[in-house]
């Protein structure tokens, strides 16, 4: 059974860089893609996103939960984006071509579709990195990597901790949301939306208290075997940089570079091809 | 020889306490020694352990009187991490107590706080692994890992760091009884060749017992109630007394009317001199009639060729046949993770089967959707946090009625009938967190009772629970079962529940049904028990001891006769 959104170790180039290295890459990447509008690069980029998804062998059912999700909020945003603010497009590209009427005073154009389709586009790069990075790094050699980079063991474990327990919470998750559906709180599709919001409430409660359990357990069972005695600490799965690692970071900082080079070479974020 | 523990008229009362937890303790451990602690839930043994590992006071603080000392220094001078270099813990929860992602890293936890070069680190993990026969598991995540290799790589965990003392808080609570019974073994045998002193927790004395230990200490009230050998302590009823289970051939003894003496050597069966009890036990076991049972003939759960599997290739289930009649009490045994809560995820309607059929009253139950199904099958988690998702109690019942749709005034009346048969009429208006852990397992119950259903599913029921509070558990179910005519199915690998509360167990290894029987049959037979992981019962041994030619006939009469004794 493949665990939605968790580490899964696979060989690939992917998961044989640090986790330092593939964290760079994923900053350098978002930074990228939150800056730009630029249809180009984004494209170019989504294109890039397929081949490191398709590179790190990563299947559909590790992420694909998630990403239809994603994709349902996602299209409530772009709906929203319309209904705020029609003029968005024509501000931005500064003409205004009408295609088609949609309801009352609200018409769509050629400007605004492709403004909705940036951020979409936008999206589609930002998320599939996320997925990549979650799934190709090992939580102990990301926190051993960042402490390699100067930032506090303390804080590198904890962000490992959460990741490790992400399989754990999906068990409860899953148990709490059965028990629950037996007793009438239904989380299937048989629910109106409505209410399944609403029954939410009756998974997460048990789900916190739960968790608070494992949480008084962990802590303890770190104490009494002398978590947080020295300053320093070594790593069982510390990893050296490699010629490959530094590549990477190199290739990924010089990309959001040319990147953002050509995004405002023409003064502002957006392409127009109205003009 | 200098005392490795030792507690000098030592008090300590947690800050959100206004009484004392401990009171006057005395109490001293010599380097080498094995020693177990048991005492009923709320005694004051975790808390007394808490005080050797620094627990208290560094993460529970508290204010303790008179003076104690751990390898010879005083405890309150040094730091947590200090002590943890001088104790190591095997906590009771083995899932939750692990820390690294893989069985190595986890092993190295502690190493790796100490900042060991890596190359150090990498060879002691080797070694230590190979110890306790965990080597070949080093790259696997831990939660992936039997519940008798878990227990060993926590083991590891703490071995790894050349520790003096080895404290186990309750060692046995989560394995399966032939589990425990290996867990023992490896404790004894890292005592006897690492000299090692230990210190165990429990309250599963009989199983505690497995090898020997030099003394026992019983904990009540905060007060050290009994420091002695268990052959001495055997004899004595200072067990009985504080609510702990006696190991059952002591008790079969007793009820022989025998006199247990120390000189006959009662700590283990095989070893003890039964010669001048022999004839005793014999005419007992003749003097004891068995009522006849009435049968149950209707079935209300059957179960046909079920099949069941994640991975195409890899069976959970395989072909399992059974039927539960209308108003028994039966269990489903077998090792952790044989395939027994697949089975109630599967009758629950949680999962799918690949092929095979669920009927209920001869219905198939396939086309029912698991909400339909709790309305007849209630499951109850092992965990009631787990299920507990309204701050009130009377809310927390009403939820299965309320989303249903049912009218208020009935939801009133409904609930508050549940919770006088539940006992937790006077606590209504409660919230939740104020109960206690068996409390809040009624409500949980409870809260699956008030839908009516025709049978109830309990996962583990009693798991954790000392003994006074698994006989109040049992008891209630006991009532439930025979007073309102409700169907039990319990999933559980505890051995003295299937005997003494159900009339059939269910036998699951390996995704078989291997037997289908009274429970009495099952702790019986050497076979099946070995296969499921299960123990064979001591009193089959001692009936065997004292040439009962119908061994399995003295553990039902010996049941039956118990349970007239302590509920008249």
């Amino acid at each position: 059974m493949a665990r939605v959104l968790t580490y899964e170790e696979k060989d690939t180039a992917i998961h044989r860089l640090c986790g330092v290295t593939k964290l760079i890459a994923f900053l350098a990447w978002s930074v990228t893609s939150m800056m730009t509008y630029d249809t180009r690069i984004l494209a170019v980029m989504f294109v890039l996103s397929l081949v490191l998804y398709r590179l790190s062998k990563t299947k559909w059912s590790q992420v694909g939960p998630i990403f239809k999700f994603i994709l349902f909020f996602l299209c409530i945003n772009l709906i929203a984006i319309f209904f705020f603010s029609p003029g968005q497009g024509t501000k931005i590209y500064g003409t205004d071509t009408p295609l088609f009427h949609v309801v009352g005073p609200y018409v769509m154009n050629a400007e605004q579709l492709f403004y909705e389709f940036n951020v979409l586009l936008k999206y589609m790069t930002v998320v599939p990195a996320i997925f990549m990075f979650i799934v190709t790094t090992n939580p102990s050699e990301f926190a051993a990597s960042l402490n390699r980079v100067g930032i506090s063991y303390k804080i590198g474990y904890s962000i490992a901790i959460a990741l490790r327990y992400i399989p754990d919470v999906q068990d409860d998750f899953n148990q709490i949301k059965n028990a629950q559906a037996a007793r009438g709180i239904e989380m299937s599709k048989k629910a109106t939306f409505g209410s399944r919001i609403k029954n939410t409430a009756a998974i997460m409660f048990p789900l916190v208290f739960s968790g608070m359990d494992r949480i008084d357990v962990v802590s303890n069972a770190m104490e009494l075997r002398g978590f947080g005695k020295k300053k320093k600490r070594t790593w069982y799965m510390g990893k050296k940089l490699e010629k490959a690692d530094y590549a990477v970071i190199a290739v990924s900082l010089l990309f959001m570079v040319i990147a953002l080079g050509i995004t405002y070479a023409d003064g502002n974020r957006f392409y127009n091809p109205f003009v | 020889m200098e005392p490795i523990i030792e507690f000098k008229n030592f008090t300590f009362k947690y800050r959100t306490q206004v009484e004392p937890t401990l009171f006057d303790i005395n109490l001293k451990i010599f380097p080498g020694e094995k020693v177990l602690i048991v005492g009923p839930s709320g005694s004051g043994k975790s808390t007394l352990a808490h005080c050797i590992n620094g627990l208290v006071p560094f993460s529970y603080s508290g204010d303790i009187s008179g003076e104690y000392y751990v390898g010879g220094k005083d405890p309150r001078k040094l730091d947590i991490f200090a002590l943890s270099q001088m104790v190591g813990t095997v906590l009771q929860d083995t899932d939750g107590q692990f820390i690294g992602l893989t069985v190595a890293e986890d092993i190295a936890f502690a190493l790796e706080n100490d900042a060991v070069p890596r190359e150090e680190l990498l060879k002691k993990v080797d070694d230590v692994a190979k110890t306790v026969f965990v080597d070949e598991f080093l790259d696997h995540a831990p939660y992936a890992l039997s519940g008798g290799q878990k227990q060993r790589v926590s083991m590891a965990g703490v071995l790894v760091d050349d520790v003096d003392i080895l404290l186990f808080d309750e060692p046995l609570a989560n394995l399966d009884p032939a589990t425990g019974k290996k867990a023992i073994a490896l404790i004894d045998e890292i005592q006897k060749n690492q000299g090692k002193t230990i210190v165990i927790i429990e309250h599963r004395l009989e199983d505690a017992l497995y090898k020997d230990v030099d003394r026992i200490i019983v904990v009540g009230e905060g007060r050290i109630v009994a420091d002695m050998t268990p052959d001495e302590l055997l004899s004595k009823d200072i067990l009985q007394q504080q609510g702990i289970r006696e190991p059952l051939y002591v008790t079969a003894l007793k009820h022989a009317g025998c006199e247990i003496l120390p000189e006959k050597k009662p700590g283990h069966l095989e070893t003890m001199d039964l010669s001048s009890y022999k004839e005793k036990v014999k005419t007992w076991f003749e003097s004891v009639s068995l009522p006849e049972a009435a049968l149950a003939e209707e079935a209300v759960l059957s179960v046909k060729n079920l099949n069941f599997s994640y991975l195409k290739d890899r069976p959970v289930l395989k072909d399992i046949n059974f039927e539960i009649k209308r108003g028994e009490m039966s269990a489903i045994v077998g090792k952790n993770g044989a395939g027994k809560s697949t089975l109630s995820n599967l009758i629950c309607g949680f999962l799918q089967p690949n092929s095979g059929e669920i009927l209920l009253n001869g219905k198939d139950i396939s086309p029912l959707s698991i909400k339909e199904r709790g309305e007849k099958i209630g499951l109850v988690m092992q965990n009631p946090n787990q299920m507990i998702s309204k701050p009130m109690i009377f809310d927390e019942v009403a939820l299965g009625l309320s989303v249903r749709g049912v009218p208020e005034e009935e939801i009133k009346e409904r609930v508050n009938e549940t919770l006088k048969i539940c006992g937790l009429y006077p606590y209504r208006k409660w919230p939740v967190n104020a109960l206690s852990f068996g409390q809040k397992k009624r409500v949980t119950i409870a809260s699956i009772l008030v839908m009516n259903p025709e049978i109830l599913i309990l996962d583990e029921p009693t798991a954790g629970q000392d003994y006074r509070h698994y006989t109040e558990i049992m008891e209630f179910l006991k009532y439930l079962n025979e007073e309102k005519g409700i169907t039990i199915l319990m999933i559980t690998h505890d051995m003295h529940l299937m005997l003494e509360y159900t009339n059939r167990a269910i036998v699951i290894a390996d995704g078989e049904l291997i037997c289908d029987n009274s429970p009495a049959y099952v702790l019986s037979n050497e076979e099946i028990s070995d296969r499921a992981y299960l123990k064979k019962t001591s009193l089959f041994d001692l009936a065997k001891c004292c040439e009962i030619s119908e061994p399995q006939a003295f553990v039902e009469r010996f049941i039956y006769y118990d349970r007239e004794v302590r509920h008249g």
